[in-house]
């Protein structure tokens, strides 16, 4: 599990509600969730995000249980999501729908290329190589195959 | 020796483990993408339908077209595939789940964060996403990090006009917005003796503030007595001498009044030091102080008042609030001039009845105040519900009397 992307850095504690607002859950559209993503936060984010490797500060995610946060950052074409920490309902939704989540402190400089490496466990920033925490085998088992639902169709 | 989440999940902190659960649920909200999930891994059949729970909560009744399209949606896969569905007006799914459903040592999963509650029946509870859901329906198990345990160890009891919402404040300013991070909360010590089934109900919906998986107390007497209410027979647990990965020590005599200030649940101040915010609206309910014991308390205050700000009471459950019109504390709400709403999340989420507008203010009962979530551009500040009660007579935020 590689990827790369110019970075999108954000701080710490970024809440489901920031990500995508109650508001917009009334549906199962997600190009509406993808049009809205951050909108409460910064409305310019979501133009920068496609192709994007979000790097995040600590507690990344927190709050309520809403898939369609990572659903709307993986529709919005994110490559990755690298955090300090995250938390945990949003961490395991991540993979569950595919979206490669590095847990790595590393420094972060808008637009600048971010890249990991989810097997060999590291994260490149500003030039450098940081370690990130190793994911569990089926963790990474589920992310290869694009998310839960494709490793359940794989696996029957 | 073990902590409660070794012992009900069968490992030691840190292992993986596979495990099936005995209660999974999803709401209106979850249950639309769980349903989804199941259709696209192809999946007709569910092992354990009786062990399966939708519960309409969110957005209820629907506000729109769509939403009461999706619900119906909900509602027919409910009836095909067994699934035992609470409808609208049946209450918040958590609420749902501690009366007579929850038992000690139980696994219980929810797509819902909140879903810690029910740690108050001393069962592993925790939230999981929706796929995560569609996948535990379908097999009738998952797997589970074994959580590291954090002891909040409490002493003392209570005394004036502090409630175990002013405990919850305090124990989630201390451990932080991620203080408690893939580790499960155990509340211990002779404090926990002092505190009501529904006062450690709100205890532990809010473990998941400091970003744990799930809070917990040991079931004593006062558990079981409380689920004989249900019918449910059960026994207790006894606490272990284990190793916890540190203790947080709170005496219950020094608990005051607080209130957590916009935006963040982990800043809290005493309700001295904001009294006299000004207040568009006070709101009460929710998951976290919606319970008979909470109505009982608030109409105990406004009781031959007048409420001097628009104020919104939602009942946790249709049992909260038929023990409330039978005592006849929905009346004293009412009279005090409070609009009631149905028993569900309300305005709790900022998605129907009861959002705010740009620039308004409201004190709720709730659990979060993150920045826009009940309303665009509008600011919350949370509270006890004595301080609801207090802040609702006044019009603006004030120190509740003692009882
Ligand atoms: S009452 Fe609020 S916090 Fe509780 S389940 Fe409903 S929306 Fe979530």
């Amino acid at each position: 599990m590689q990827g790369a992307g110019p970075a999108v850095c954000l701080g710490n504690d970024i809440d489901t509600d920031l990500i995508i607002a109650g508001r917009y859950l009334r549906t199962k559209d997600r190009s509406v969730w993808a049009e809205h993503v951050f909108e409460d936060l910064d409305p310019t984010l979501a133009g920068r995000l496609p192709g994007s490797v979000i790097v995040a500060g600590r507690n990344m995610g927190c709050g309520s249980s809403r898939e369609q946060a990572v659903i709307a950052l993986r529709e919005a074409g994110v490559v990755g999501v690298v955090a300090e920490s995250f938390a945990r309902i949003f961490f395991r939704n991540a993979i569950n729908v595919g979206l490669p989540v590095i847990e790595a402190r590393v420094p972060c400089t808008d637009g600048a290329r971010v890249a990991f490496d989810l097997e060999e466990g590291w994260v490149e920033a500003d030039g450098k190589r940081y370690p990130a925490r190793p994911l569990s085998e089926r963790m990474l088992a589920i992310l290869r195959a694009g998310g839960l639902v494709d490793f359940w169709r794989a696996s029957r | 020796m073990s902590t409660l989440s070794e012992r009900i999940l069968g490992a030691p902190a840190g292992a993986y483990v596979d495990r099936d659960v005995d209660l999974a649920f999803a709401h209106d909200g979850t249950g639309v993408l769980t349903r989804e999930a199941l259709h696209e891994m192809g999946v007709e059949q569910l092992p354990h339908p009786e062990r399966l729970r939708l519960i309409f909560d969110h957005i209820v009744p629907a506000n729109t077209g769509t939403t009461a399209t999706l619900q119906a949606e909900l509602r027919a896969y409910a009836r095909v595939s067994g699934i035992p569905l609470s409808d609208v007006g049946e209450g918040i799914c958590h609420q749902v789940m501690s009366e007579g459903l929850v038992r000690p040592g139980m696994i219980v999963v929810g797509a819902d964060s909140h879903t810690c509650t029910a740690g108050a029946f001393g069962a592993f509870a925790t939230g999981v996403g929706a796929t995560d859901m569609a996948a535990i329906w379908a097999s009738g198990g998952t797997w589970f990090r074994v959580p590291e345990t954090i002891a909040v160890n409490l002493s003392g009891n209570l005394s004036g006009a502090a409630e175990p919402k002013d405990l919850a404040l305090t124990y989630v300013a201390r451990l932080g917005m991620e203080g408690a991070t893939y580790r499960a909360l155990e509340f211990v010590g002779e404090g926990v003796r002092g505190i009501s089934m529904d006062g450690r109900l709100t205890l532990c919906n809010m473990a998941v503030e400091t970003g744990a998986k799930t809070g917990m107390f040991y079931a004593d007497d006062l558990t079981l007595r409380y689920l004989a209410g249900y019918g449910v027979k059960a026994s207790s647990q006894v606490v272990e001498d284990c190793r916890y990965e540190r203790t947080l020590d709170l005496d219950l005599d020094d608990i005051v009044p607080l209130v957590a200030v916009p935006h963040r649940v982990d800043t809290v101040l005493e309700a001295e030091e904001v009294a006299g915010t000004h207040l568009d609206q006070v709101f009460v309910g929710t998951c976290t102080n919606g319970r008979y014991e909470d109505l009982e308390r608030f109409a105990r205050i406004v009781r031959g008042k007048k409420v001097a700000v628009r104020t919104l009471v939602f009942p946790a459950s249709r049992a909260v609030l038929s023990r409330a019109i039978e005592r006849g504390i929905l009346a004293d709400i009412v009279n005090a001039g409070c609009a009631v709403g149905p028993p569900g999340c309300g305005p709790c989420l900022g998605a129907h009845a009861g959002v705010l507008g740009e620039g308004e203010v409201c004190l709720s009962t709730a659990n979060r105040n993150f920045k826009n979530r009940m309303g665009v551009g509008g600011k919350i500040y949370l509270s006890s519900v004595a301080t609801a009660a207090a802040s609702a007579l006044a019009g603006e935020i004030a120190v509740p009397e003692v009882a």
